[in-house]
Parts: structure tokens; C-alpha cells; sequence
């Protein structure tokens, strides 16, 4: 390793020049710097899907509006859903992961530095591919622009009949990049898992972070790499002639959406199992216990990766599977329902009997509590297929997964961004703002993401530019709206936290929450080879032995 | 915070960890694995389905000895493999280069049957469902022959300036690993293509 | 009581509640229109939508009461095991876990997933394994970008946007079974009350059945984004009594009445582009890309519910679709005033 530790040494050397900076960032293997890069771009990319967001609900907040064109807010609606889940979602859970396994395991670097500087720059050039669609997709028929086929693209919608110019190519080119970049990360990850770990720190003794994040990375391989091939097919058959969902050559639009879906559904896996590791390190830190049911923890998220593998079609209840398909697909779904709840559960015990602080992080990991709760069970009534026949493809839908994603998944990543920001930075953010964050953001996602279930109740369908009044959608629709300005508000108080905390915060020291895993033992920011000498440890919480020699975990599991 | 107390004398701990490039290579042929099972699933999803042109029991014939050439390859390259580990760094280049040339065999025969069904019987990627799913099937296994080709050379190329010692075996395993992977896919593509698939 | 936490808390419990009630007072009093139960879907008035509903309620109270549990059990341990003020700093016990509690909530789940399987495999038996009456009316639909085709093949009707079937009692059922099948791109049928949606694919036939038990009229669109104007692709389907069906059918089923002089607006339409893409039973009109025009009079709308049928909307179709529906695939048909008044003229004898 190369880099350079980021506290500065005092010597007469000059300080380096901006170009120089630049140039240690850009060229640097080191996990944690990757990691930051990561995490910055996907702030940057919220921010913008943000926009799109934004952009969407005003147009929708009564019938008949015209902010926008058709044609505008299709491509807002596809470009605010790629951007989301390839482009925010995916880097900022690589970015912690790069960030901390390492830490946590006692290594001293990922398994293989250099890939995992290929990783970011793969998944930041999708990203700038992606959006250079803006200016540089019109083909020979000028009718090029961002795409507009939904994120899930179906065909034959995305055929050259029905999608002329490049904007279709510039949403498929955009992911099949940053696909390589996502599955050289999580070969990263798992070699880094299995072969790096500090002496005595057995699976069985590893941090559920590191666990989460190892069948994440399983799920990874095995999930994107089907989106990489139905890419490759929808480019040929765009550029060569092929025929894989060309429905007047005899091929199959049907197809398509189960190679999307095969991917489509583990990657909510890939999204949701990190933000799981999170809560599973941050709930018993504040509730002062160890998790509750280790192994079982274990035991579920590996079944989860497992069963994740076989519920795909329930995306596709409508499309005439047949009713023992559609069977099959309503038990597998069920199924997965089961390890899920085992979780929420053993995380409720973990917070039973210990002694609760609400700091922000925890703040965030009770709403997650709350919300994911919410999102599981709405998943279950659409799991019944005969009532997804109603509330498939209609704002119901819109309002399951955005209550997983930004009231599961964004709530966590919050709850880690203040954990361990004192460690990243050497600094403490403000508690007040912090828990202002959190009450504007609550009330914004909820005035949102609540009341976003009744259009789809009352049968308003997704992916439309405008709807009829008199249906009794309308009201909903300007509730929906409005919470996205006080959500847009708690953005703006995070990151002016963050950048405010960074520069004026009071120092951290290396473990300001009394916490108990690795990354705590050593100075925060972390140096650049990150232990003085590599831990050997005994137990799932070493620093808790350290603090309490009379009473190690060693001697209880 | 002082970490010399996490860290007791080393002697008393026997701690063995897998080899990061095995498990980084395993993992790379797992995800290539899904990759090549999309395009199988397609290829045996439209068996039959063309609604013209050739079908593969007018124009395939089962091209049994490039088969044996590519399959021999993944013996050659094992007892390459041994070679080294052995010292025997003249019987590792000759066994290497013998496994380069029989890759190199086998991608001449895919060649030439393709030359063979363009141009005699009028199959391309664009004609039916049938050459859709042949030929990027057949061509995205050949992409995999001709990526492990170049990386073999360059091994080669080392070889012969005397910079491949016994220390860099493992480093030779993790590619062996590549080129099994290779092997293992053909014999899959065969089976669903020239057995199956007619 | 629950105690509240703190006053900050009860202060958003609060304000929520507010805003909460103050919504379903804006609602209630928001002009439905003539179609009260609108696209609701939960007032089902067909079986299939009835059969969906009645899981739906088994589905929401199971969800219902597991949602309450857990949130009891969430709010519990906030309140209970908060940290006090006057903690002494000791760590509280540590439970690593217990055998017999996790088996107990692998269980239940496990009890819980069994009885909706068993009652969700049922309802799909139930309406997709439905046998067909040899009475049922058989409807072909078609979907196009950005319009639905209709045809009634044992009638020899073709029509295009607003489905017309009759009304079916339980005593003496009259379904109608629809083929669904798509012209181009991906599309989904669904009439919340009467049925859930089932999707249009080209190359891939579906099928799905309604017995509406009320006559009226029914509203839907397009489920599966299909293209620029997929929000546009509405859906009417008109339920009327067998007596009413019948003639509606033979209305549909004569040719479009010809007068004996070819009027100005019928010659504009046989030699412009019209009859490339619209066909007028009757005469050399006979494209298939767009709607059939035979009977345009008889129906409600035009563009596919996207504008009211009336003579000044008609009109403006034809000169500048863009602007009631911008993206849809009609042409702007470049006529003069005098061309386009003729058009809309001859148009408006298509009864």
C-alpha cells in the first residue's frame, strides 16, 4: 500500500498542491480513502435523483398538470430509479463496506487493493454514462435523450422500433459498466472475508457486518451477473439483428422480465442486507447488550440469500404465468417472510432489557425498526398474487419499496453516517442538528410514503404523467407531495451537518459510543496501515473483554 | 487506544486462512457461471422455436475432435502445474505451450465452423432464433478461450525470459482455475448445443 | 396509558393526527364525478374482483394484527428499557440469546405463512382455473400504443376503446372471457372493480374473465408503461342489461350508413392518409393501425378516454393531436379549416 496517513507530518517539506491532493485521491488503493470516494459520488447522485423526484411530484400534485411533457417525466421516472439503486444505493453500501471490513476484521487493507480502485472507477464512469445520455444520445434521428423505458427497461419497449436513437443504449452501456464494477467489489469482499481476518477470529466470531456484507457480496455475483448477460442480449439484439426478444421473430418479451427479475430481486437483497448489518452493529451498541441470537442472525440472513435466489416472478403475477407458477412464486415469497421476521425480532430482544440511549443513530434505527416492519407486511399482502392482481403496478407498489428503501434502508444508512462519522473524520457531529435531521426527515417520510398507499388502494397505476380527477386520487397526491419538501429539508440539515462537523467538530477520539468491535481500538480518523500491530482476539467483542476482564464474552459463547 | 493488550505472543496460535487468489478466482468463475447459465437457459428456451431457416440438425455436426484438443488442454495444463512445483521449469514451458496450442486449435475449429455456416449455409446471429442463441452462446464461450489465450501468452512470454519460478505455482493454479472453468463450459455447451439442442 | 416519551413526541403524534384527519375531510368533500366507487378496489362488482377482495381482508387482518404485536412489543422496549437520569453506568445483563424463544418465533411465522398460502393458492385456482361457460360472450382485445382494439368474433364486431358486455346474474351467468393480445409493446389490462389486471403481451396470449353483477359503466387504464402517452390509455367498460347488449350489437354489426352522394368530408378522408390506418365498414376504408371509426358516434370519448367525443374535440384531434394527447401515434393531418370542418362533418354521421 501507498497511500499516504492523512494526518500530515510536521516536517519543512511544502504541503502539497491541490494537484498533488487530487492526485493522491484519484490514484489511491487504500480502502478507506475508496471508500469516501464512494460514499461523496453517491451523495452527489441523491442529490440529483432527488431532483427527479422532486421534479415527478410536482407534476402530480393535481390532475391534468403540465410542469412537465410526457416524454420529460418518463425519462424522469427511469432516470430517477437507475439512478437510485445503481448509482446512490449500490456505491454508498460498497463505500461502507470497503470502509469498514477491514477495520473490522482486523486487516489491514481489502484482499485486493487495486481491484477495488478498478471497482469505483467502473461504477463512477457508469454513472457519468448514464447521465451524458442528456446530451449525447441523439442518433441519426435526432431523437435521442436520458432513457425513457422505466428502469426495468421491458422489451420489446426497448427494441429499435420503439426506442429509436441511443438513449435505450446509454441506460444499458451505463449498467453493464458499472455491473463489472459491482461484481469486482464483491469479489473483493468475499476474499477479503474469508482470507483476511485477524488470528482467532473465526466465522463464528466475526462482526454480523461482516457477515451481511459476505452474502451480499454472494448475492452480487450471483445476481448482477445475470443483468450483465440480458444486457449483452438486448444489445445485440439492438445492434446485431438478434432475436432474444424480438416477439415478431418468434422470441419473447416474457424472458426479458426473468432475466431482469432473476437480478431485479436478489439486488433488493444486495440493498437490504448491508442496511440490516448496520442496524445489527449500531442497536446493541446503544442498547448496551450483545445481538441477541448470533448464530441465528447467521442462520437467517444465509437463508435469505438462499430463498432471495427463487421468489423473482412475484414481479410477475400479471404477466400469465399460469396459475401453479404463480403458486409456486406466492409460497417462495412467503417463505423468505419467515428469516426476515426472525431478525425484527432478535433485534426487539437485543433492545429488551438493556439500557437505551437515544442518540441520533439509535433514533434512526427505531424508525427502521418501525418502517421495515411496515414494508415487510405490505410485501406479504402483495405476495398473495390474486391481491397483487390488484395492487401490482400501481402506487401501492411505488409505496412498498420506497418505504423499504428510504424508510429501511436510507433510515440505517443515516444511523451509519452518524455512527461512524467520528471514526471517518476525527470529529463529532452536532447532536441537535442531528436529531433535527431526523424529526424533519420522519415527518416528510411519512406524509409521503404513508399516504402513497391509498392511490394505489383506490387504482392509480405507476409511471404515468398525469391522472383524471374525480377518482379520488387527487387529495393523496398533494399530501404525497408536500412531504417531499420537509424530506428535502432534512437532506439539506445532514449535509450541512456533516460538512459543519467535519471542519468545526469537537474531537472524537478513537471510540466515543463505548462500542465494542475492531474498528474502535485504533485512532479515528484510522492511519493508513490501520492497527499498530494486527489484533488477535477471543470473542465477537474483543474491546468488550478489554473493558471488562472479569467478565469476557469468551467465557459466555 | 493501546491495542498491545489484543495482542498475546504469537507462537500460541496456528491460524490458516484460505488463499485469497483461489477464493477471488472462485468467485470470479461463480459469477461467470450465472452469466453462461442466462445464455444457456435462453438457447434452451428456444429450441425449436425458429419460424424459419436452418435448424441445427440440417446444419451441426458435432465437432468432436476440437472438443478432445480443448479438453486435453486442461490435462496439459495440469501437468504444467505439476511441473513447476516440481522445479521442472523446461517441462512447465513445453507443457504450457502445448496447452496454448491445443486453445489455440480448438478456437481455429469454432472459426472455421462459423466460416462454414455463414457462408455455406446462410446462418447468422440475425437469421432465426436458432443463430441468435448458437452463436452468442458458442461466441461468448469463444470470447472466454481467447481472453484465457492472451493471458496464457503472456505467461508464455514471461517463461521464456526465465521469470516464472516455483514461488509463482499458486499464482499458475489461480489461472489453471480460469482455464478448467473454460473446459467445464464447453462441456456444458456441447451438451446443450450439439446434443440437446439437435 | 402509554407514557410519552418526551413532549417532542407527543407533539408530532399530534400534528400527524391532524393532518391525517384534515385529509379525510379534504377528500370526502373532492367531487367524484358520476362514478362514486370510481377505481376503488376494494368495491368489488364482479367475482373475480369479489374473490380478491375477500383474501384481501383475510390477508390485511393477518398483517393487521402481526403489525400491532410487533409495534406493541417496538413501544414497550422504547419506554420500558430507556436509559433513566439517574443510571448508575453499569452495563445491564448480557443475553446472548435463548433456543426456545427463537424457536417459538420461527414457529408462528411459520403457522402464519401456511394459512396464507393455503388461502391465497385457492383464490388462484379459483379465477385463473375458472371454467368457461358455453354461454360466455367472447371478446378479442388488442392492445396498440396508445389505444385498446375490441373484437367480438362470434358477432363479427370490431370496435375500438369503450368494451360493451352484458350484465351477468348469478341465477344465469353471462361471462365474458377476454383473449388478451398486444399489437406492439407490453400493455395491462385492469378494471379495479371488475377484475385484477392481467398484462397484454405480444407473442404471448393471456386470458381473463368478468361477470359485472351491475350494469353501469366501469373505469380503468393502462397498467404496464408502454410508451409516451401510457397514462392516456384509458379504460371505459360499459356493463348493460342482455336486451341493451343485444342491440348495441347489432348496431355495431351493420356497415357504416352510406348516403347516396359521397359527401366532401368522406372524399377528404378515402384520399388523404386517413384510410391507412382507419378502417370505415362499408367502404375502402380498411387500415387496421388505428381505431375503427364505423361506429365513432357511439362512443363517449375519443383517444382512448383522453378527450370527451364531441364535435369541437373531434375536431381538434384531427388538426393537432399533441395537444390532447402529445406523444400518441395519430399524425397531425395538415387540412385547411374548410377540409377539416367537412372531415368532422362526415365523421359525425358515423353513428
Amino acid at each position: 500500500m501507498s497511500t499516504e496517513s492523512i494526518a500530515w507530518p510536521t516536517t519543512t517539506a511544502a504541503s502539497p498542491s491541490f494537484v498533488d491532493h487530487l492526485h493522491t485521491w484519484v490514484t489511491t488503493v487504500d480502502h478507506k480513502r475508496l471508500g469516501i470516494l464512494y460514499i461523496v459520488y453517491a451523495l452527489i447522485f441523491l442529490v440529483i435523483g432527488g431532483v427527479e423526484a422532486t421534479v415527478m411530484r410536482i407534476q402530480l400534485i393535481r390532475p391534468h398538470n403540465d410542469f412537465v411533457s410526457p416524454q420529460v417525466f418518463n425519462r424522469m421516472f427511469t432516470m430517477h430509479g437507475t439512478t437510485m439503486i445503481f448509482f446512490v444505493a449500490m456505491p454508498i453500501l460498497f463505500g461502507f463496506a470497503n470502509y469498514l471490513i477491514p477495520l473490522m476484521i482486523g486487516a489491514r487493507d481489502m484482499a485486493f487493493p487495486r481491484l477495488n480502485a478498478f471497482g469505483f472507477w467502473m461504477t463512477a464512469f457508469g454513472g457519468l454514462l448514464l447521465y451524458f445520455s442528456l446530451v449525447g444520445a441523439n442518433g441519426l434521428y435526432g431523437a435521442g435523450n436520458a432513457p425513457d423505458v422505466g428502469w426495468f427497461a421491458y422489451a420489446p419497449l426497448t427494441s429499435q422500433t420503439f426506442s429509436v436513437g441511443h438513449s435505450t443504449d446509454f441506460w444499458t452501456l451505463a449498467l453493464l459498466v458499472s455491473g463489472f464494477g459491482s461484481i469486482s467489489t464483491a469479489i473483493n469482499i468475499v476474499a477479503t472475508v474469508l482470507c483476511m481476518r485477524c488470528p482467532g477470529m473465526t466465522l463464528a466470531k466475526m462482526p454480523l457486518f461482516a457477515w451481511l456484507n459476505l452474502v451480499m457480496a454472494g448475492l452480487v455475483i450471483l445476481a448482477v451477473s445475470p443483468l450483465t448477460a440480458a444486457q449483452i442480449m438486448l444489445l445485440l439484439d439492438r445492434y446485431l439483428g438478434a432475436h432474444f426478444f424480438d416477439t415478431q421473430a418468434g422470441g419473447s418479451a416474457v424472458i426479458w422480465m426473468h432475466f431482469f427479475w432473476i437480478f431485479g430481486h436478489p439486488e433488493v437483497y444486495v440493498l437490504v442486507l448491508p442496511a440490516f448489518a448496520f442496524a445489527s452493529e449500531i442497536i446493541p451498541v446503544f442498547s448496551r447488550k450483545a445481538i441477541f441470537g448470533y448464530p441465528v442472525m447467521v442462520g437467517a440472513t444465509v437463508a435469505i440469500g438462499f430463498i432471495s435466489m427463487s421468489v423473482w416472478a412475484h414481479h410477475m403475477f400479471t404477466v400469465g404465468m399460469g396459475a401453479n407458477a404463480n403458486t409456486f412464486f406466492v409460497l417462495s415469497t412467503l417463505a423468505i417472510a419467515v428469516p426476515t421476521g426472525i431478525k425484527i425480532f432478535n433485534w426487539l430482544a437485543t433492545m429488551w432489557g438493556g439500557k437505551i440511549e437515544f442518540k441520533t443513530p439509535m433514533l434512526f434505527c427505531i424508525a427502521f425498526l418501525f418502517q421495515f416492519l411496515i414494508a415487510g407486511l405490505t410485501g406479504v399482502m402483495m405476495s398473495a398474487a390474486p391481491f397483487d392482481w390488484q395492487l401490482g403496478n400501481s402506487y401501492f407498489v411505488v409505496a412498498h419499496f420506497h418505504y423499504v428503501i428510504v424508510g429501511g434502508i436510507l433510515f440505517t444508512l443515516f444511523a451509519a453516517f452518524y455512527y461512524w462519522f467520528p471514526k471517518m473524520s476525527g470529529k463529532m457531529y452536532s447532536e441537535i442538528l442531528g436529531k433535527l435531521h431526523f424529526w424533519l426527515f420522519l415527518i416528510g417520510f411519512h406524509l409521503t410514503f404513508d399516504f402513497m398507499h391509498v392511490p394505489g388502494l383506490l387504482g392509480m397505476p405507476r409511471r404515468i404523467y398525469t391522472y383524471e380527477p374525480g377518482r379520488g386520487w387527487d387529495t393523496w397526491n398533494l399530501i404525497v407531495t408536500i412531504g417531499v419538501f420537509f424530506q428535502a429539508a432534512g437532506i439539506l440539515v445532514f449535509l450541512g451537518n456533516l460538512l459543519w462537523s467535519y471542519y468545526r467538530g469537537k474531537d472524537a477520539g478513537s471510540d466515543p459510543w463505548d462500542a465494542w468491535t475492531l474498528e474502535w481500538s485504533t485512532n479515528s480518523p484510522p492511519p493508513a496501515y490501520n492497527f499498530a500491530s494486527i489484533p488477535v482476539v477471543k470473542s465477537r467483542r474483543p474491546l468488550w473483554d478489554l473493558k471488562h476482564p472479569d467478565d469476557p464474552d469468551w467465557k459466555y459463547e | 487506544m493501546n491495542t498491545a493488550h489484543l495482542t498475546p505472543p504469537r507462537t500460541e496460535l496456528e491460524w490458516r486462512l484460505p488463499s485469497r487468489g483461489r477464493v477471488g478466482m472462485s468467485a470470479l468463475i461463480a459469477a461467470e457461471a450465472a452469466i453462461f447459465t442466462i445464455f444457456v437457459v435462453a438457447y434452451l428456451f428456444y429450441v425449436g422455436k425458429s419460424l424459419s431457416g436452418p435448424t441445427p440438425r440440417e446444419v451441426l455436426s458435432p465437432p468432436f475432435f476440437y472438443t478432445f484438443c480443448l479438453l486435453s488442454s486442461s490435462l496439459t495444463i495440469h501437468f504444467a502445474s505439476r511441473s513447476l512445483r516440481r522445479w521442472n521449469f523446461r517441462r512447465f514451458g513445453a507443457w504450457w505451450l502445448l496447452t496454448i496450442t491445443l486453445g489455440a486449435i480448438f478456437l481455429y475449429g469454432t472459426a472455421s465452423e462459423w466460416h462454414r455456416l455463414i457462408y455455406r449455409d446462410g446462418l447468422t446471429i440475425s437469421t432465426n432464433l436458432f443463430g441468435t442463441t448458437y452463436y452468442s452462446l458458442v461466441g461468448l464461450h469463444g470470447f472466454h478461450v481467447v481472453v484465457g489465450l492472451v493471458c496464457l501468452s503472456t505467461v508464455m512470454v514471461f517463461t521464456l525470459f526465465g521469470a516464472v519460478k516455483q514461488e509463482h505455482a499458486e499464482r499458475i493454479d489461480v489461472l489453471s482455475l480460469y482455464w478448467h472453468f473454460v473446459d467445464a463450459v464447453w462441456i456444458v455447451v456441447f451438451t446443450v448445443v450439439y446434443v440437446i439442442g439437435r | 396509558m402509554l407514557q410519552m416519551r418526551s413532549s417532542m413526541s407527543r407533539f408530532l403524534a399530534q400534528t400527524i393526527g391532524l393532518l391525517f384527519w384534515s385529509a379525510v375531510a379534504v377528500w370526502a368533500s373532492e367531487p367524484k364525478g358520476s362514478f362514486p366507487d370510481g377505481t376503488n378496489i376494494f368495491a368489488p362488482a364482479s367475482t373475480p374482483a369479489k374473490s380478491i377482495f375477500g383474501l384481501s381482508l383475510f390477508v390485511l387482518a393477518v398483517t393487521g394484527a402481526i403489525f400491532l404485536v410487533v409495534f406493541a412489543l417496538l413501544l414497550y422496549c422504547v419506554v420500558k428499557f430507556r436509559k433513566r437520569r439517574n443510571d448508575d453506568g453499569r452495563e445491564p445483563p448480557q443475553v446472548y440469546g435463548s433456543n426456545q424463544v427463537e424457536l417459538a418465533w420461527t414457529v408462528i411465522p411459520v403457522l402464519i405463512v401456511v394459512a396464507l398460502f393455503m388461502a391465497t393458492a385457492r383464490v388462484i385456482a379459483d379465477v385463473q382455473k375458472a371454467a368457461r361457460p358455453d354461454n360466455a360472450i367472447e371478446v378479442i382485445a388488442i392492445g396498440h400504443q396508445f389505444w385498446w382494439e375490441y373484437r367480438y368474433p362470434a358477432f363479427g364486431v370490431v370496435t375500438a376503446n369503450e368494451l360493451h358486455v352484458p350484465v351477468s346474474d348469478d341465477t344465469h351467468p353471462t361471462p365474458t372471457f377476454i383473449k388478451l393480445l398486444s399489437a406492439d409493446t407490453d400493455h395491462s389490462f385492469w378494471i379495479p372493480r371488475l377484475a385484477g389486471k392481467t398484462d397484454l403481451i405480444p407473442n404471448h396470449p393471456n386470458s381473463m374473465w368478468i361477470d359485472p353483477h351491475e350494469t353501469g359503466v366501469y373505469l380503468g387504464q393502462c397498467a404496464q408503461y408502454c410508451g409516451t402517452q401510457h397514462a392516456k390509455m384509458l379504460l371505459r367498460v360499459y356493463v348493460q342489461s342482455q336486451d341493451e347488449f343485444a342491440r348495441w350489437i347489432q348496431e355495431q354489426r351493420q356497415p357504416a350508413t352510406v348516403g347516396n352522394a359521397v359527401s366532401q368530408g368522406q372524399r377528404i378522408f378515402e384520399t388523404t392518409a386517413c384510410i391507412n390506418c382507419h378502417t370505415v365498414a362499408g367502404t375502402v376504408a380498411n387500415g387496421r393501425f388505428g381505431p375503427d371509426l364505423t361506429h365513432l358516434l357511439s362512443r363517449d370519448t375519443i383517444a382512448a378516454g383522453a378527450a370527451k367525443n364531441t364535435p369541437e374535440n373531434l375536431r381538434q384531434w384531427i388538426l393537432n393531436p399533441a395537444a390532447i394527447k402529445p406523444g400518441s401515434l395519430m399524425p397531425a393531418m395538415q387540412l385547411s379549416d374548410p377540409e377539416l370542418d367537412a372531415l368532422t362533418t362526415y365523421l359525425e354521421t358515423l353513428r
